[in-house]
């Protein structure tokens, strides 16, 4: 096991000789270090270049500049073979033509093991992923959650596997096995205390898996942290919306003397908080989670009224979009509280719970 | 069947019964039957295809057949494999090779046997001339194995294109996840080949294998037109055979050989299915 290390990492999939301000990079100036026997996340929309960060880990793309390193090792131009970095692939990857048992031996008879040891890897192997039963049986009759977790059981039997790269690898997979093949790999990863990456859109996944959190977007790191790190205190409004579902509600705002000015209301600031915020611009953006959104149907200190415009049941809370000119916010409310469309709500944003931002970076 | 759909169907039932039907229930009608011009046919139950299969001239041109057959096999479908691989995958050069490759596919049977014809003439043919330069006596219609590799030789030319094209196709649609996948488990290349390639390019191959068995099987214009299956009988193959019976009116034989012929089609067609499509899947073991 391994860490692994980007160092600058930059990389555009145009030719060479095109001039440098028509290049359109994939990637650019990437600096992430992810700890020996971490369970990472690499999350992002889709197009944001994590595929191509996958790939340059691996090394089945040689990056166009910077370095990665494995345990402090420049590894850029060896093979993926060389950096003993394996990978599951969005859909399952087998050898068809092999059965289970020959498919998790593959690449330990390509090193050339005694087969007394390799029997013994794969027994062990078949063991953690629960597939002791298929070992004999032709891998195209097993189900898309199975041979993907024979694409996993071949990155993990080999021993000096320095890390494993996950492609989105619940993609294909039936949502009634999702879950358990999710805690599968958890536990796997827990277990043999191997890095793994795992590349997803999906923030579910991403959240539920790692204990630690890239976010990448158009090619470069906007945030890495634990996902409460990333849910309390993102780092920018992007990351607020794309964390948490519903998003962040994220409203323009101007700070003027002690209150906040939005479109056709204002909120008055306490001390404290005037304090933390002294010295930014005039012009912010405040961040607010649903859920953290105080909903009342009276008028109390520092409240604003909205209108209901739509309420969405998820079974536990509703989620109501509320509406004051222009505005639209989001709000968890709790299924005690009865909503109805066009009813008059007073909203209240605790302080303490408030996000401000300022040109998309963070301020408090 | 009170669905009016069915009636889509008569147009297709007709040209089917007209053109494989009608003639297949005739033929089966000859090889019953003792035919002689001017007289009635008598009814002779399977006499023909006894006559047939006791018949040295059918056995060996049979034997000729498998023999011509398997080399066709043999050498057209790994030759095809390989240029398939080296075909370029993107760029320019893919259209260039597809056209060359595609020549030879638009050449109809009949042409490739009188190019041949022409090229093989020991006046003013190109290939003895060529042959010459080495002191070697190029000459269809005398020398046996002259005939039978140059006939070889042309279908080997006309026909590995297809298999190159079928398996270029089947190249193209495995994804590169596949061949990432063996790089990183430290494949080499021919594990890659053997595990990866080989094994994705099976329903192509089943599909190139009986194709070409079939279409080599039943080689007729090419032996015909280069020597008339001469010399002496080396270019005899089935086809030839049963149709010189048919043009000297033996109707009951040429009937009785023909379904015999067609049986061991799809006899070998079978098998070859079966095999191609349950080798190595683990499926046996």
């Amino acid at each position: 096991m391994a860490r692994i290390q980007l160092k600058t990492i930059s990389h555009t999939y145009h030719p060479p000789d095109l001039p440098e301000e028509e290049k359109a990079y994939a990637v650019s100036s990437l600096d992430i270090s992810w700890g020996d026997g971490t369970s990472n996340a690499l999350l992002g929309p889709s197009g944001c270049g994590k595929t191509t960060i996958l790939n340059i880990i691996s090394g089945l793309l040689q990056p166009t500049a910077g370095q990665v390193l494995v345990d402090d090792q420049d590894v850029t131009r060896l093979s993926p073979r060389q950096r003993r970095i394996a990978q599951v692939f969005q859909f399952p990857v087998v050898y068809d033509s092999m059965n289970v048992f020959d498919n998790l031996a593959f690449p330990l008879r390509n090193q050339g093991l005694p087969e007394q040891s390799v029997r013994k890897k794969v027994q062990e192997v078949a063991e953690i992923l629960d597939l002791q039963d298929y070992l004999t049986n032709p891998p195209a009759k097993l189900n898309a959650a199975e041979k993907q977790k024979i694409s996993l059981g071949r990155g993990i039997v080999r021993e000096d596997t320095a890390a494993v790269l996950l492609d989105e690898p619940l993609t294909v997979i039936d949502p009634k096995l999702k879950g358990s093949m999710r805690r599968k790999l958890r536990q796997v990863q827990r277990d043999l205390q191997k890095t793994m990456i795992y590349v997803t859109h999906d923030q579910h996944e991403a959240l539920t898996f790692a204990d630690d959190v890239t976010i990448v977007k158009d090619g470069r790191l906007v945030q890495k942290g634990s996902p409460e790190e990333l849910h309390s205190e993102p780092a920018s409004p992007f990351i607020g919306y794309f964390i948490g579902s519903p998003g962040m509600n994220i409203l323009g705002c101007s700070l003027k003397g002690e209150e906040l000015r939005f479109q056709d209301f204002s909120l008055g600031l306490s001390p404290e908080f005037l304090s933390r915020i002294r010295g930014t611009g005039p012009d912010l953006q405040l961040g607010i989670r649903p859920e953290f959104i105080r909903v009342s149907p009276e008028p109390g200190e520092n409240t604003v009224p909205f209108e209901v415009a739509v309420i969405e049941n998820t079974g536990a809370y509703w989620v109501v979009t509320y509406v004051k000119e222009s505005l639209r916010i989001k709000a968890r409310v709790p299924e005690s509280m009865r909503v109805q469309e066009g009813q008059k709500h007073y909203l209240a944003f605790p302080e303490d719970r408030v996000n401000l931002f300022q040109n998309e970076q963070r301020v408090i | 069947m009170s669905n009016r759909a069915w009636l889509f169907l008569i147009p297709a039932l007709v040209l089917l019964s007209i053109s494989a039907f009608i003639p297949l229930m005739t033929v089966i009608n000859y090889s019953l039957h003792y035919i002689f011009a001017g007289s009635a046919p008598t009814y002779v139950g399977f006499e023909n295809y006894v006559e047939v299969l006791n018949d040295p001239a059918f056995l060996k041109a049979l034997g000729r057949q498998m023999v011509f057959s398997l080399m066709i096999l043999v050498v057209e479908v790994p030759l095809g494999i390989g240029i398939a691989l080296a075909m370029p995958r993107k760029g320019k050069g893919v259209a260039l090779t597809l056209v060359f490759l595609g020549i030879p596919l638009l050449i109809p049977f009949n042409v490739v046997g009188i190019i041949a014809r022409v090229f093989t003439q020991s006046s003013i043919g190109v290939v003895p001339e060529f042959f010459a330069l080495f002191n070697y006596d190029y000459n269809v219609s005398l020398h046996t194995t002259d005939a039978i590799l140059t006939i070889f030789f042309l279908d080997v030319w006309h026909w590995t294109p297809l298999v190159a094209l079928l398996c270029y196709a089947g190249l193209q649609s495995i994804p590169d996840a596949f061949y990432q996948a063996a790089q990183i488990d430290g494949a080499s290349a021919w594990k890659t080949f053997r595990y990866v390639t080989l094994p994705k390019l099976r329903p192509v191959l089943i599909i190139g294998v009986l194709l070409r068995f079939m279409d080599s099987f039943k080689i007729y214009a090419e032996p015909l037109l280069l020597t008339g299956g001469g010399p002496g009988d080396a270019t005899t193959f089935l086809s030839l055979h049963v149709a010189r019976k048919a043009e000297s009116y033996e109707l009951g034989y040429a009937g009785a050989s023909s379904i015999i012929y067609l049986f061991i089609v799809i006899v070998f067609s079978y098998l070859f299915f079966q095999l191609l499509t349950n080798i190595g899947t683990g499926e046996n073991k």
